[in-house]
């Protein structure tokens, strides 16, 4: 069963073809991996699976369920969450408010629960609050739970964009370029929240410069060059390919 | 400087009363940490403004702390759109007018007792708010502060023009406001109920910052884009933060109407709207206690630089700049005044040393 069905999934930018009818299953509960050299189209691929960029041609199922024309709201709201490549947790907010902001839909809507304060509201609140801290603590972030995310540095960034995700408890968690510009140390620590996040029965999909992370964390591997399908299959599969030693690993990108 | 601040001799008085106390006492209060004693802190400090026009003795003094908690009620509801969710507003004072008008001639017209025009009010000002608000949200920036601008000036121009607004001269002879048995004639008393209003705003704000709604406002000034990854639905949320301003601006209106007893066009132009502009951010955007610090400092300077005469509103704009420039998150900042966020800096600094 597939989480994710691309059909011959499209874009043009003016003349240039993003991605040119690229059709892949990503596996329900799953880690799948898309990697690629620069300008493959993977942040595109990512954009138009979250309804950040419209297809110009083919569809995108999840659930058996054309999310194609969807909104990033709607995708969002049907359990298909991300992260972005150049990290964008919301600065001027603390780290339990930035999780607490990735809740919004499992937060109570209730505005005179909100004005007046009920006994419900202020339970449910409550209650959110704590997810949020074991969230922060999932990812290893427990103590910066009322620091300003903009305070925080890098890696720990990139793994609090990773909570603010979860806390949705999302079907699919799509990883833009996790390890990228991390240090080592952190990049261990990213690796393991990947694991236990995927081992807790999320799909993950990542786009992923750092070869040997995906090699160790993913069971499938989709290569895109030039916004085409090059390769699909295991990471040995994929690695032992000449086309992808030729597009991607001859070139040692990264 | 404007017509909110009317009124008020050629006394040199130097104090730029309710928001100084205020600021004090909640310095302290920070400190003070648990909720109980922030909350007694607080009420203390509420019941002390309370007393203010007793023990000031002073109807300039009490008119002037009068004009200061009607700013500090708009630039609470500006706070919605401009420091919550981050859209810049420049036509605030259209909602200050419906409110105004609409009990302004409901009361002199229908005779309607004030509270009664309440309701409409705030239902009219919603409407102008849906109306304006559906098709232009979707503008980001200088665009909507073009179009607010627009809405601002036309909303002038209606009452300005209109027979039943009664034109340039305006509606005057409102009657006072009757709460239960009371009639509410003196300054002093206007500035109780106005007190209180500053009071309920401040409670509303801050339980709705602390809320899903709030959350979603912050993230979509933070980052639009990303807020839509979260299933924020961008545009219905500024469109509520626009209506949550209408409903503080055109109650405070509705007040403002009984206490000033006559109201004209000129009191809501865009010098009115760029009062409470100037309230929220040079009190600190998005912070409560920054925009009732603003709204006093923007009554208040023009009252203390009386003895540079003509030169005032100079002096004046030259400490607005000065406070920009020296101190651009504003005075009191939404994350604080600095100290413990200097501190938790300095901490991650240490833990971040091994990051690029």
């Amino acid at each position: 069963m597939a989480a994710l069905s691309v059909r011959e999934l499209s874009l043009r930018f003016g003349g240039v073809d993003a991605l040119s009818e690229v059709s892949l299953e990503i596996p329900d509960r799953s880690l799948f991996a898309v990697i690629g050299p620069n300008g493959a189209g993977k942040t595109s691929f990512f954009n138009c699976l979250t309804g950040y960029y419209r297809p110009t041609g083919g569809a995108v199922f999840f659930d058996e369920r054309d999310i194609t024309r969807l909104k990033a709201a709607d995708v969002a709201a049907l359990g298909i969450r991300r992260t972005f490549q150049n990290v964008r947790v919301f600065p001027k907010l603390s780290a339990r408010e930035n999780v607490l902001a990735g809740a919004h839909l499992r937060a109570s809507a209730s505005f005179f629960g909100t004005l007046l304060g009920t006994p419900g509201h202020r339970r449910g609140e409550q209650a959110l609050r704590e997810e949020a801290d074991r969230w922060l603590d999932f990812v290893g972030l427990a103590d910066k739970a009322a620091v300003l995310a903009g305070d925080l540095p890098y890696g720990m960034r990139k793994r609090l964009e990773v909570a603010r995700a979860l806390i949705a408890h999302p079907a699919v968690l799509l990883l833009d370029e996790p390890a990228a510009g991390v240090s080592s140390v952190e990049r261990e620590e990213l690796a393991s929240v990947i694991h236990r996040t995927a081992a807790g029965g999320v799909t993950v999909v990542m786009i992923e410069h750092d070869v040997e992370l995906v090699m160790q964390l993913a069971a499938g591997v989709a290569v895109l060059d030039r916004g085409r399908l090059l390769v699909q299959g295991s990471p040995e599969e994929v690695r032992a390919d000449p086309r992808v030693v030729e597009a991607y690993l001859g070139r040692r990108q990264r | 400087m404007s017509s909110l601040v009317k009124g008020g001799g050629d006394e040199e008085i130097v104090v730029p009363v309710v928001a100084n106390a205020r600021s004090g006492s909640a310095l302290f209060l920070g400190a003070a940490g648990t909720r109980l004693a922030r909350g007694a802190a607080l009420l203390g400090l509420v019941v002390v403004a309370g007393f203010f026009p007793d023990f000031a003795q002073s109807n300039y003094l009490t008119s002037i702390a009068l004009q200061i908690e009607i700013l500090m009620c708009l630039a609470l509801g500006l706070n919605f759109v401009v420091g919550y969710a981050g859209m810049l507003d420049l036509g605030f004072a259209a909602f200050f007018a419906i409110g105004s008008y609409t009990t302004g001639m409901l009361s002199v017209h229908a005779h309607w007792p004030i509270l009664a025009t309440l309701p409409p009010a705030v239902a009219i000002a919603l409407i102008g708010a849906v109306f304006v608000g559906v098709p232009t949200l979707r503008l980001r920036s200088d665009y909507l502060a073009v179009v607010t601008l627009g809405f601002g000036e036309i909303i002038q121009m209606v009452v300005n023009n209109l027979n039943q607004t009664g034109g340039p001269e305006g509606i005057y002879g409102i009657p006072p406001l009757h709460l239960g048995g009371w009639v509410l004639t003196t300054t002093g008393s206007y500035y109780e109920i106005f007190l209180f209003l500053v009071v309920l705003f401040v409670a509303v704000s801050s339980r709705i910052r602390r809320s899903r709604l709030g959350r979603a406002w912050l993230a979509i000034r933070e980052d639009e884009d990303t807020a839509q990854a979260m299933g924020i639905k961008v545009r219905r949320y500024k469109l509520y933060a626009y209506m949550a301003g209408s409903v503080f601006g055109s109650i405070t209106g509705s007040l403002y109407a009984p206490a000033f007893i006559a109201i004209a066009p000129p009191s809501f132009g865009f010098t009115e709207s760029l009062l409470v502009v100037m309230a929220v951010s040079i009190g600190g955007i998005g912070s409560i206690w920054g925009a009732l610090l603003g709204a006093g400092v923007v009554i208040a300077f023009p009252e203390v630089f009386r003895q540079f005469a003509q030169a005032r509103l100079l002096v004046f704009g030259i400490a607005l700049v000065l406070i920009m420039v020296l101190r651009p998150q504003g005075i009191w900042p939404e994350n604080g005044l600095g100290l413990g966020r200097l501190q938790q800096r300095w901490r991650s600094r240490g833990v971040g040393g091994v990051h690029r």
